[in-house]
């Protein structure tokens, strides 16, 4: 039986080949008997994210063979770690021990892929785009091209099948989520949760502020790539008309 | 023909294990409400753990076998019938061409789990036949569909080599048959981190009762209790374990379940101890909850314990 010490031991000569020795504290969250979470600095940037991968590269590297699901996000590394092959205290000392020889100061350079999403900014669809101007002291059609007027990267997949979180949203339009989710968001609604925006690609719940929808569909589990959205992407929204809207494929 | 649909009842859905390794890409686990029971079903019958059975919420469900096979139900406490004959839950039962089961009232409990020999041969998508309805996955036809009339669910014929003879029935021991009540105390450990809630909050959590709301779902559980105040009305998003106990800024918690989304924006309150969150899934609209904070230490060794008897290999 393979044990995590001679996984380690196996690993640590190709890890340190990799990184310099330099120490480094991420707090990990021993949630429930199987699960963690690896909590970085709880902001959203670009840098972050970038550490977020880094560290999720090297756990795959080393710790794959414990790991049943890992859920990287924003700013923390999600962990089911098999329970049936190694205990939570050993898994963390792992992890810890692993931080402690990650380099901080090598950032890898990510290369993205633009992708341009057509987005019908109505009332009739975009449910608190009213209340959402107000909060902002704003009138609809300002926060319409603040929110279509910059670039977004993906920062973390999620939530549910395609679900990408994108950042940031211009603060003057950040709002915060609804005090209590709804019970139905409808497949393709464009939404605010203070700098986060993203589309639901599928009916769910959910609490974000809803200002717009897309026609487009964003899951296929049978084509060769099951999500339009992927971590390496960027997004770019394009403001079209009810018309344009239901001729491709839009529901109101 | 193998097992034909006569009434899908209220809410019937094909189960196996769940659907792991895809949350990466948004794609939840899914998988029984009740694990216990499911796993129970299986084990009764010799199966692989992970073997696909019927989910059947609330009953109303009726059934005709075409073949020769072996069943076991496990779960809420329903009025099964084979051929209008009652039959005892938890425990094997052999069943014969032309025989009908039904499932009726269940008198406590939300979650019955028909389980089969060898378990029904249904194709998996992503490695799994996990119906989850919100994410159009899984079940029958690949598509997140609740069973309907007459559709065909096949499974392959097994024959009681001792048919006419004898019926040997193995029979779940009665110290390990769960009791699903009214009132319940549910084990959490609590989140102190950056993402959970300060002790104030946590105290408040279990120094009082909540009742179960009518909104549950294979999603979550709201419950109803005096609203609690959380410093942090949001955290930055991330992956959430299932029978997370979140508390959104209006103060009522809600416990996340199978086909919960794969992260999330609350604060937390902590997480269910495996165990009793199938408990928690049985716990009908009014029933009364209170909570208790334990140790990892505490429960990781009967989570352990757990997964080896039932021979869960992830």
């Amino acid at each position: 039986m393979v044990t995590i010490h001679m996984l380690w031991n196996r690993s640590k000569k190709f890890a340190s080949c990799l990184f310099n020795d330099m120490s480094t504290t991420k707090d990990v969250v021993l949630l429930s008997e199987n699960t963690v979470v690896i909590l970085f600095e709880q902001n959203i940037s670009l840098d972050i994210a970038r550490e977020v991968s880094r560290y999720q590269a090297a756990i795959e590297q080393v710790l794959s063979d414990f790991i049943i699901d890992m859920v990287p996000s924003y700013a923390s590394i999600h962990i089911t770690f098999n329970l049936r092959k190694v205990r939570s205290g050993d898994f963390n000392h792992s992890l810890k021990t692993l931080f402690s020889e990650i380099d901080d100061r090598q950032v890898e350079q990510i290369e993205k892929r633009l992708i341009e999403i057509p987005i019908y900014y109505g009332d009739d669809v975009g449910f608190d785009l009213t209340s959402v101007a107000e909060k902002a002291g704003l009138t609809s059609q300002q926060v319409i091209n603040i929110h279509a007027g910059r670039i977004y990267d993906v920062y973390a997949m999620g939530f549910a099948p395609g679900f990408a979180f994108l950042g940031s949203v211009d603060e003057r339009i950040a709002t915060p989520r609804k005090q209590s989710p709804r019970k139905h968001i409808p497949a393709g609604s464009l939404g605010i949760a203070n700098q986060q925006t993203a589309i639901y690609p599928s009916d769910s719940p959910g609490g974000w502020q809803i200002i717009g929808k897309t026609p487009i569909n964003l899951v296929d589990y049978s084509a060769k790539e099951p999500t339009v959205i992927k971590s390496n992407c960027q997004i770019k929204f394009i403001p079209i008309s009810k018309q344009t809207f239901i001729e491709m494929g839009g529901e109101i | 023909m193998a097992l034909e649909i006569i009434n899908p009842g209220f809410l019937t859905l094909l189960q196996d294990y769940g659907r792991y390794g895809l949350q990466k890409f948004g794609i939840t686990h899914g998988g029984p409400m009740d694990e216990h029971a499911y796993l129970w079903g299986n084990r009764l019958l010799g199966n692989d753990f992970n073997a696909v059975q019927l989910e059947i919420c609330l009953g109303g469900f009726a059934a005709r076998f075409h073949k020769s096979t072996m069943v076991a139900l496990c779960g809420a406490n329903a009025q099964v019938s084979l051929n209008n004959q009652k039959i005892n839950m938890w425990q094997t039962h052999c069943v014969e061409p032309g025989d009908e089961i039904r499932v009726d009232a269940f008198s406590s409990g939300l979650y019955a789990y028909l389980a089969i020999k060898q378990g029904f041969n249904v194709g998996v998508q992503l490695n799994s036949v996990a119906t989850v309805m919100r994410e159009k996955l899984g079940g029958l036809h690949q598509d997140g569909q609740k069973l309907v009339n007459k559709e065909n669910i096949d499974y392959r014929q097994h024959v009681n080599e001792y048919r006419g003879v004898a019926e040997f029935k193995t029979v779940v021991p009665a110290r390990f048959l769960p009791s699903y009540q009214d009132e319940v105390i549910l084990r959490f450990i609590p989140n102190r981190s950056e993402s959970g809630c300060s002790d104030q909050t946590i105290n408040d959590f279990v120094n009082q009762s909540f009742e179960v709301s009518a909104d549950i779902n294979r999603m979550g559980y709201r419950l109803q209790g005096d609203a609690m105040s959380s410093e942090k009305k949001g955290i930055i998003s991330q992956g959430i374990s299932v029978g997370t106990i979140q508390l959104p800024p209006a103060g009522q918690p809600i416990i996340l379940m199978k086909d919960r989304q794969t992260v999330g924006g609350y604060p937390q309150l902590g997480c269910l101890v495996y165990q009793d969150i199938g408990l928690l899934s049985q716990c009908r609209p009014g029933a009364k909850v209170t909570f208790q904070a334990v140790g990892l230490s505490e429960v990781e060794q009967e989570f352990i314990a757990y997964l080896q008897f039932f021979g869960v290999k992830l």
